[in-house]
């Protein structure tokens, strides 16, 4: 293009970011939430007090508890939550003389009992939202995606083509300077977490890798199917043989977790109460950075080893890794926060490019007081993409607390909440002058964050002096995050209103005194 | 607006919507093109070199998305993509082919 390599990288990167920035940044936001999926889930679940319970005696737990409720299936299995928090998700096929509607999944708690808790989703739905968004289909949602997280790979790789210096950015943050100010944030948020931002872009293409390029598995097999037998074998259950016990599964677990030297992370057994019976033991997926389980089979009747899988290949060891990266599912507490901080630098990268895009454009405007359709557009949509998602999800979380405990569809109910919250400020922005618009939404923002722990305290007895006193660390963390968001969205409507009465009153001086000098 | 910046207006116009063309739609071909090539060639068995050469699409296309806005010549641009995704494309049937599938 005209102009040069530099301007014309300059260009991609200005409109590639704004066209998808919007979307990218409700995938950012709630990608970076799922990094706490499993700590928003016990908060949003306070009815469960789990006990923590070593894997061996949980997957043990878990076939008492499913020979008793589920004796007819044809196969079962048990995943444990993980190793932040206590408990096992378990699902079974039940057997041609089950009636149709019957169960086909429990939770049960660290201490084997079922849970029962409010109706929620919890935080696996903002996990879930980030790639397979909601109210449209998945498989074009995930599309969607794609292109965005394409767009942003471009635009950060031409972001890097247009800079100039990215050693001095490192070290530049220079505040209350307008559109130079926008740009060091937006430079200091990107270039110093670029390490993270190039990773989670690329890796986050290659979780989803064969759902935007099925070509390459279609250049070797006839069909996806095969690839997938291949890569990723899933055993169907074999043909009945005739009654027998199923062998305990606990030493088995703890034979299969000795040899790898890390935790299983789930069973699956086939055929249970059978002479074909076969338990599937899989390392978990938190164990390490590589998110490809290890598996070995067994036979279910006298527990003797049959078959041993360790994925291995370069190309599959290197999209496991990928994947674990992006995912972080291995993370220690400390990585985990940096993750999440690294996640938030993300969002304001997006926010900042975006508000960007507005704050250069205005100064060259022919009449600030009346901008043409496509600027006043772009304001409007990112009011409602920067405040109205996070107000969406503190009004998810009130919804959760408020919303009565046995009505029907009421984990849809939440999410609705959340999404008719976002809405009302994407109204809200459109009818408002946007100034106004700003102000009045990060101050809703600001007070819908502040009510969550104060509700909380007022619909449970998990409070935060409760929690507190209690030393209940994710439920004390989860209220004093919210406080600080609140925070966070309060003093920057502040700053919005005390930029306005600065311009305000500079306006008035001007038309007192016509200037000799012009401020900048 | 005067006729003289009318016409150049048009111009970039077209000139956008030509590299925007090469690099999503056109691109989209050429990379799916390259990446069966690649899972054909590279070593290791098919699971692999699937799954290898799907990896590294991503690389291919948002270099070959910032070629299309960075090149000169729009014609040589159009002419370079789908001259490589035709010579990719007949050598990926040919390879497939007498080669086979798993």
């Amino acid at each position: 293009m005209k102009g040069g390599f530099r301007q014309s990288m300059a260009w991609l990167h200005t409109w590639t970011g704004l066209l998808l920035g919007w979307l990218l940044f409700a995938i950012f936001v709630t990608g970076t939430s799922a990094y706490f999926q499993e700590e928003i889930t016990r908060w949003m679940t306070p009815e469960v007090r789990s006990v923590p319970a070593d894997p061996a005696s949980g997957f043990a737990g878990a076939v008492r508890w499913l020979e008793r409720e589920a004796p007819g299936a044809s196969e079962w299995s048990a995943y444990s939550a993980g190793k932040r928090t206590a408990g096992l998700q378990l699902y079974w096929v039940n057997g041609p003389d089950a009636s149709a509607d019957a169960p086909t999944e429990a939770r049960l708690d660290g201490a084997g009992r079922k849970v029962e808790a409010r109706e929620t989703l919890g935080g696996w739905f903002l996990y879930r939202f980030h790639y397979d968004l909601h109210y449209i289909n998945w498989y074009w949602a995930r599309w969607l995606v794609g292109v965005a997280a394409m767009a942003m790979l471009v635009a950060i790789l031409s972001g890097i083509v247009t800079h100039k210096k990215i050693i001095a950015d490192f070290f530049l943050l220079r505040f209350g300077k307008g559109q130079r100010s926008w740009l060091d944030v937006h430079n200091v948020s990107s270039v110093l977490f670029l390490p993270f931002i190039l990773m989670i872009t690329y890796t986050g293409l290659v979780s989803l890798a064969t759902h935007y390029m099925p070509w390459g598995v279609a250049a070797n097999y006839s069909d996806q199917a095969k690839f997938v037998d291949a890569a990723f074998p899933w055993p169907a259950p074999g043909e009945r043989a005739g009654a027998a016990p199923l062998v305990p599964v606990a030493p088995l677990v703890e034979r299969a977790e000795h040899g790898w030297g890390v935790a299983a992370g789930s069973i699956r057994i086939l055929n249970p109460g059978d002479r074909s019976a076969r338990i599937i033991v899989s390392s978990a997926p938190d164990s390490s950075m590589f998110v490809r389980p290890r598996s070995i089979t067994f036979d279910g009747v006298t527990g003797r080893q049959i078959d041993a899988r360790d994925p291995s290949g370069a190309a599959t060891n290197t999209e496991s890794a990928m994947i674990g990266l992006h995912a972080g599912r291995y993370a220690n507490m400390l990585l985990r926060v940096l993750y999440f901080l690294s996640g938030l630098a993300g969002c304001v990268m997006v926010a900042s490019g975006l508000i960007l895009w507005t704050v250069k454009r205005r100064a060259r405007l022919p009449d600030p007081g009346r901008p043409h359709p496509g600027f006043r557009l772009v304001e409007k949509l990112n009011i409602a993409a920067i405040v109205g998602l996070p107000f969406g999800i503190a009004v998810y979380f009130l919804a959760n607390r408020l919303l009565s405990l046995g009505i029907e569809g009421r984990s849809e109910q939440e999410i609705d909440a959340m999404f008719i919250a976002w809405g009302a400020i994407a109204v809200w922005a459109i009818a408002r002058p946007a100034r106004r618009a700003w102000i009045e939404s990060l101050s809703a923002a600001a007070l819908a964050f502040v009510s969550v722990p104060i509700v909380n305290a007022l619909t449970t007895s998990r409070g935060l002096p409760a929690s507190l006193m209690a030393g209940d660390s994710i439920f004390a963390l989860f209220d004093i995050a919210m406080l600080v968001i609140a925070a966070g969205f309060c003093g920057a409507a502040f700053k919005v209103a005390q930029r306005d009465a600065g311009r305000a009153a500079n306006r008035r001086m001007r038309k007192a005194s016509p200037p000799a000098t012009e401020v900048a | 607006m005067s006729r003289g910046t009318r016409i150049l207006r048009g111009a970039r116009a077209r000139e956008i919507t030509a590299r925007a063309l090469a690099a999503v739609p056109l691109n989209y071909a050429v990379t799916s093109a390259l990446t069966v090539l690649i899972a054909r060639l590279l070593p290791g068995g098919g699971a692999q070199a699937s799954i290898g050469a799907t990896m590294l699409s991503f690389a291919i296309f948002a270099g070959l998305a910032m070629t299309a806005f960075a090149v000169r010549s729009v014609a040589r641009l159009w002419i370079a993509f789908v001259g490589i995704a035709l010579f990719a494309g007949v050598v990926d049937w040919m390879l497939i082919h007498w080669g086979g599938r798993l």
